[in-house]
């Protein structure tokens, strides 16, 4: 465990900074949000970002691969390069879990995801403990522990001492780049502050929802659940939530034509609009029913189905703050999970 | 990087024939730029084909793997990616990725089976991989029955394979029909599921069905009602995709992707999974 002055974290971010581009949480109009590291940028206090953190390895537009079209011959250009390392401070422990979910799509289910792994090897990241829950956290619903979050260097910001904690091997590194400016201490201190942490995080209103009724039943009996008519009614499909959900992962490939070709891309989508699953032959999700039900049986349902019972969700609460009409998964999860959670 | 497989980068090959099966469906044969085929694939695996600044989609692999020389795909225009490769003429390049999802258990499951193969318009496209996969291994299957509908004689796709090959084969039944009367044709009219029951089949066969969704609900109630149980009964299914392989996140139904755990699915898997979407 390493010690440093708050005052200090102007020169730890220049000293950082000095190898690779660091991005942290930075005060902007809409709330935090994460910028790089320049002279005069500082960290912000706030709870989170409002944007989650997937941008930095699902980002919300990526280039795939160029063509140039010459009559009827076609080029293929694959203009994939190893990004630069890069360093995000300040993650917290729900985004950090929202990694572990899209590792799972893009890595750990075949075929590798080469874009995606490429900016997951070259980044590195540094978990903030949360020093203030707030009411739409839920992260202890999916075992997260929001006083100790792992990632590849932790800290625990105390009054005005910043501690750090090294967990891999790349975060050693880092530390060890920053080390005149930090001391060994001993780890008392961040243990009664992970104490204190976790003694918030117990008395947050959504922290004991239930997900087992959901769990327990079969796959149709979820789906054909009578609460799906009265939950959507509300919805009016504006896809907000997935564009602040740091775990939706679904994308469409798109293409521009420019000056010298023809770029194909992949952007952020969402299965709340009507035209996500529109095809030649018809669209086999009409109405905001079948689109508003698919969104949460994926993260409840479809989701740990595939993947050893894990949550597509980590309870960052973005979406319980962003919703225009106040829908969000933890109603829906509520009501579908029945009289365990009146 | 650029050595690194990555499947959203697709291949690039040339279309070597193209031939007009219907008035709405062409069939185009695909090569490899230094000829032979892109890749191998098994009976009912799809493939992206794609002309960059117009789009990509997804189409099922109409040749059998036996077929060592080429690929075809027979594609019906009803879209903007169908449109501009019905305009496309013989020497074109275009993009290719693949092959994508699961394909016939046609070397397991079918293996000495008598096969009942029921289509309908160009849902024969990913079934002929399966028939003609059968002929090139002949001795490997048992009897094949063939019920192909279409709405018009115009309307049935290679229509000269299926007279001058098809029928031809030893132990092959082949039942065409169409929907309405027309001059020229004295085969059987009416409506496939219908037609299906008419014939009424021997219930130890596995039946393999692909056609538009409301011709697969009647002929597969029509075989339940003739004795056929679910879990014989192979269909191929169709939802829009981005990938190909799980990941983009649109093609499921329930917690199944079409693209990677199906497209082919048999009759009792699918009760297990949501009727809608």
């Amino acid at each position: 465990m390493k010690k440093m002055q708050a005052a200090n974290l102007n020169d730890f971010f220049r000293a950082a900074a000095a190898a690779e581009t660091v991005y942290l949480p930075v005060d902007s109009a809409d709330g935090a949000r994460f910028m790089k590291y320049e002279d005069g940028v500082t960290l912000s206090m706030a709870c989170n970002t409002t944007r989650s953190a997937k941008d930095f390895f699902f980002p919300q537009v990526e280039n795939l691969v160029d063509f140039k079209v010459d009559g009827k011959k076609i080029e293929v250009i694959d203009g994939r390069e190893e990004v630069e390392d890069f360093v995000i401070f300040g993650v917290r422990a729900c985004d950090l879990a929202s990694f572990e979910i899209l590792d799972r799509v893009y890595l750990n289910t075949p075929p590798v995801d080469s874009y995606y792994k490429n900016r997951r090897e070259h980044g590195t990241v540094i978990t903030l403990a949360c020093g203030r829950p707030q009411e739409t956290c839920f992260c202890k619903v999916f075992g997260i522990d929001a006083a100790d979050p792992a990632g590849d260097v932790t800290c625990w910001m105390l009054g005005d001492d910043i501690y750090f904690r090294a967990n891999t091997e790349k975060g050693e590194k880092l530390i060890a780049a920053c080390g005149s400016l930090l001391t060994d201490v001993d780890e008392a201190p961040v243990e009664n502050a992970k104490t204190a942490i976790r003694a918030m995080v117990d008395k947050l209103p959504i922290k004991d929802l239930k997900l087992d009724k959901i769990s327990e039943r079969h796959l149709l009996e979820n789906f054909n659940s009578s609460v799906w008519k009265d939950l959507y009614e509300s919805c009016i499909g504006c896809g907000t939530c997935t564009f602040v959900c740091p775990t939706c992962q679904c994308f469409d490939v798109r293409e521009f034509k420019t000056n010298e070709g023809v770029k194909r891309f992949r952007c952020w989508d969402s299965c709340m609009y009507s035209d996500f699953t529109k095809m030649a032959a018809g669209n086999n999700r009409l109405s905001q029913l079948e689109r508003f039900r698919q969104r949460f049986m994926h993260k409840l349902v479809y989701f740990p189905a595939n993947n050893d019972g894990v949550y597509s969700c980590v309870g960052c609460g973005r979406c319980l703050k962003s919703c225009p009409i106040s829908m969000n998964i933890v109603k829906v999860a509520k009501a579908l999970g029945g009289e365990a959670n009146e | 990087m650029s050595e690194v497989n990555e499947t959203l980068i697709p291949q690039l090959g040339i279309v070597t024939d193209i031939r007009t099966d219907t008035p709405d469906v062409k069939t185009f044969r695909v090569n490899a730029l230094d000829g032979g085929k892109v890749f191998e694939h098994i009976p009912g695996q799809c493939a992206f084909l794609s002309m960059p600044g117009v789009g990509e989609a997804l189409f099922s692999i109409t040749s059998s793997p036996t077929n060592k020389e080429f690929m075809e795909f027979s594609i019906k225009r009803c879209g903007c990616v169908t449109d501009w490769l019905h305009s496309m003429e013989v020497g074109q390049m275009i993009t290719i990725r693949g092959p994508y999802g699961n394909g016939f258990p046609v070397d397991t499951d079918f293996r000495h089976k008598d096969l009942l193969f029921i289509a309908g318009g160009i849902g024969l496209a990913p079934l002929r991989s399966v028939i003609n996969y059968v002929r090139g291994n002949r001795d490997k299957y048992g009897k094949v029955d063939i019920v192909y509908g279409s709405r018009s004689k115009d309307d049935l796709v290679d229509y000269d394979e299926i007279i001058n090959e098809w029928v031809n084969e030893k132990d092959f039944n082949v039942h065409l029909t169409i929907d309405r009367e027309q001059e020229g044709w004295d085969g059987h009219v009416g409506f496939v599921p219908n037609y299906v029951k008419e014939l009424g089949f021997d219930t130890d066969k596995t039946c393999i069905i692909c056609g538009p969704p409301i011709m697969i609900k009647f002929t597969l109630a029509g075989l339940i009602e003739l004795g056929f149980k679910k879990d014989q009964v192979y269909t191929t299914m169709e939802l829009r995709m981005k990938c190909g392989v799980g990941k983009c996140g649109r093609c499921n139904i329930g917690d199944k992707y079409v693209c990677k755990d199906g497209p082919v699915f048999r009759c009792d898997q699918l009760d297990e999974m949501p009727s809608e979407y």
